[in-house]
């Protein structure tokens, strides 16, 4: 919790800046609708968490997120009824994309940054060749339920969110990030690194099943929605504090940096700034975030005990 | 040539040096002893220009100097040979030995003239089992050393500064150590000394500085002190005899290998029995970190049997009580960026039982863990501190066999007896203990049965209390015996 501090703070600042320029984000439907919007980014950046504090990336939930809406409208196609069955296929097809990436991770032992990126390529070409460029069908309205009611959003943001806090508690959650800090100590202390490395390969790719759910009723349907997320998503859990190579962080700061990151693009909106820098200024977080994560102030964090000062280096 | 007075240092407020006197002559060993976290490192990182003094004053040949940089320091011709060294890998030894100053012919590196120089040091040097070209990475940790020393030498370094030079040694390396250094002394070289290792204190310096919670306690003639003064100066009381008791009784069988074999070791028999310390002796290379490992299940035994299993991964090692507290704390032992409290309770959470956090403050003061602060991340911890953590980290899933490979190797005097009694308290209650020992006199003071290793055989077994001698001469295999 202590760690989360810094993004809190940066978090609270530029909602206070939002609500001086637009005094209804203070109400609760004003901020609730705020809330909904960064809803699916938060839920990637929870699962993203999940990844990188094990010291890999997963660079395929952007065209994750897309397959998921496209497949949702083709199945769907506007029946009411296929509505549920539809959904837990979602969520099937989410954790066997997650599962891939984790097994050739984990077992053909290809760097996660290759595994991901091949399997970014592998769905935008199957959308692509499924669609044609462009889906057909349609969400249902029980469908869209989900991301558009300001209701349901939260809730499933809150399901989630505290489900990601407890797991990250249980002995999953700390195996994982000795596992990001010290993958040898880990396995030399009996964890079972390929299996808990692959859960939370897994465990990323609900989240984007999820987080597609959400933006299928929030943005609709186009084979562009889930487009750049992945980054949005790395961007928001390095902001958080998390340290790109595993073994620190914790994940209420990696959702904290989602809803910074939302905010963040909210407040530029608000003062007119062009749509077109949303990347540019996401670049920039990015890399001031990992550089004030490389300069971290020594006192933060310095060590009280008397005399076990040198063992730092 | 180098004098230091009134050294002070501070770190956020927390004083680690204050008021340190240091004097040394040309071709003079000078040993700096003192316990871990006595400010040792400190005092040599401010010799080295790496940390700026708040204090006092620093002379080489009368003239002031104020190190505000390492390149600073070097130009003065100090040269610091850390622990970990600063070689890389992929290059060869003299673009090493010329990193970032490489002499230049006609707009290209001059190998010729590199390599030239570098083997006129190496043979100055009498190292004749490597040269100029040889990947640093082909090399063992003795020959990087001599690397390193060369490197110094060519930077015509006067003041050598060696960081425990012997810590990644074995023991007939250490041999070679000797040399090196008193061919420095010969060259009218200052050398500084860090080391825990009395033994080498007496056998090398000329004098011996004592630090203690980062003031001097005193500068004397090394031929003027015994080991039992020098102890006692550096913890301030008595560590009366070193060791704890040996074991009255001894339990019964906790672990029996017959034939054990895998590609390092073969015809292993060997029994691990309640209440006893069997130490293993052995040269580097000689299988004893792969003679726990196997037993432990990391790297399993392919032949023989064994009982109560013969653990196929660690998983059934821990499942059968086994533990393992690893040669190499940091890259094996511990999570550096985690809690003590996480790192305690990593084996438990790995094997999926119940972690109790309650139950971490009370497993730490048993440790002896001072202070017992469950938030701290290890890496904060001083060596002897971290391995009390990794030892905690066992002691919650209550193992019947609990294997150390070297236990104490970087830790100071005081943790070391603290771990040497806990040790032996683990065997009173039952725990089958085996000691991986490069140091003789630790081997030696704590079993009560040493096995020698030898090119993955078992060479030999002695009672306790075998002369230092008598284990040598198993472990080199010499025809003697």
């Amino acid at each position: 919790m202590k760690r989360a501090l810094p993004i809190l703070a940066v978090l609270a600042v530029l909602l206070a800046a939002i609500a001086i320029v637009n005094p209804f984000f203070l109400e609760p439907a004003g901020f609730l609708s705020f809330v909904r919007r960064a809803a699916p980014l938060v839920i990637l950046a929870a699962g993203q968490y999940l990844v990188i504090v094990s010291g890999e990336f997963d660079l395929s939930v952007g065209s994750l997120v897309t397959v998921e809406v496209v497949v949702a409208a083709r199945l769907i196609d506007g029946d009411e009824a296929a509505t549920w069955p539809v959904l837990a296929l979602l969520i099937v097809l989410g954790l066997f994309v997650g599962l891939v990436n984790g097994a050739v991770t984990t077992l053909l032992r290809v760097p996660s940054f290759i595994t991901t990126l091949g399997m970014m390529l592998v769905l935008s070409g199957a959308v692509f060749l499924w669609t044609g460029g462009a889906p057909r069908g349609a969400l249902s309205q029980a469908f869209r339920m989900f991301g558009r009611q300001t209701g349901w959003a939260v809730l499933t943001l809150v399901v989630v969110a505290v489900a990601a806090v407890l797991l990250m508690r249980a002995n999953f959650g700390r195996t994982l990030i000795a596992i990001g800090d010290n993958e040898r100590a880990a396995a030399l202390s009996g964890v079972r690194v390929t299996r808990v490395r692959l859960i939370a390969f897994t465990l990323s790719g609900v989240s984007a099943a999820v987080a597609g759910i959400l933006l299928g009723g929030f943005a609709g349907v186009s084979a562009q929605v889930g487009q750049g997320l992945e980054f949005q998503a790395i961007t928001a859990v390095v902001l958080g504090g998390v340290v790109l190579g595993g073994g620190r962080g914790t994940v209420i700061a990696a959702m904290a940096g989602a809803l910074t990151l939302e905010a963040l693009f909210t407040l530029l909106n608000l003062y007119g700034v062009s749509g077109a820098l949303k990347f540019t200024v996401q670049g920039v977080v990015l890399i001031a975030a990992v550089a004030a994560g490389a300069i971290r102030l020594p006192f933060l964090d310095a060590p009280k005990v008397k005399g076990d000062a040198h063992a730092v280096s | 040539m180098l004098t230091m007075t009134g050294i002070g240092k501070s770190f956020f407020g927390v004083r680690v040096l204050s008021g340190v006197d240091l004097a040394v002559v040309p071709g003079e060993v000078h040993a700096i002893v003192g316990e871990n976290g006595a400010g040792k490192s400190t005092l040599m990182k401010i010799l080295a220009g790496v940390h700026a003094h708040d204090e006092g004053t620093i002379e080489i040949d009368g003239r002031r100097v104020s190190f505000g940089h390492p390149l600073e320091a070097q130009r003065a011709g100090v040269a610091i040979i850390y622990q970990e060294f600063n070689l890389l890998p992929e290059r060869t030894v003299s673009e090493n030995v010329f990193l970032g100053r490489e002499p230049i012919r006609r707009g290209l590196v001059d190998r010729t003239a590199m390599d030239t120089a570098t083997a006129r040091l190496l043979a100055e040097l009498g190292e004749d089992s490597f040269g100029p070209r040889q990947l640093v990475k082909r090399l063992s940790v003795a020959q990087q050393q001599v690397v390193e020393i060369v490197k110094a030498l060519s930077l015509d370094a006067r003041i050598v500064v060696m960081d425990e030079p012997t810590a990644a040694l074995a023991e007939h390396e250490v041999e070679l150590l000797y040399r090196l250094v008193r061919r420095l002394q010969e060259r009218g070289i200052a050398v500084l000394y860090i080391s825990h290792r009395l033994r080498e204190v007496f056998d090398l310096s000329d004098h011996v500085t004592v630090i203690k919670d980062g003031r001097l306690v005193t500068t004397v003639a090394t031929e003027d002190v015994t080991s039992e003064d020098l102890v006692r100066l550096m913890v301030g009381r008595d560590l009366n005899g070193y060791f704890p008791p040996r074991s009255t009784s001894v339990g019964e069988t906790r672990l029996q290998v017959t034939g054990g074999g895998n590609d390092r070791l073969h015809d292993i028999d060997l029994k691990l029995n309640a209440g006893e310390i069997v130490g293993i002796a052995g040269l580097q290379g000689s299988g004893r970190s792969e003679l726990a490992k196997a037993l432990f299940g990391a790297e399993p035994f392919t032949r023989g049997e064994m009982t109560p299993v013969r653990p196929r991964s660690v998983r059934e090692g821990i499942r059968a009580g086994v533990g393992l507290v690893t040669e190499d704390r940091k890259s094996e032992g511990l999570a550096l960026r985690q809690s003590v409290r996480d790192n305690a309770l990593l084996v438990t959470r790995a094997m999926g039982r119940g972690a109790r956090r309650s139950g971490v403050r009370e497993l730490l003061e048993r440790v002896r863990l001072t202070p017992p602060r469950e938030e701290q991340e290890v890496r904060y911890l001083s060596g002897g501190n971290q391995q009390k953590v990794v030892l905690a980290k066992w002691m919650t899933v209550a193992p019947k066999v609990l294997l150390f490979d070297e236990p104490t190797r970087g830790v100071d005097v005081g943790a070391k007896a603290a771990i040497h009694d806990l040790m032996r308290e683990l065997a009173e209650d039952g725990v089958a203990i085996m000691m991986i020992s490069s140091e003789l006199p630790e081997l030696i003071g704590m079993s009560d049965r040493i096995v020698v290793l030898r090119e993955g055989r078992i060479a030999g077994t002695l009672p306790a209390g075998s002369s230092e001698e008598a284990v040598m001469s198993l472990a080199a295999g010499e025809v003697s015996s």
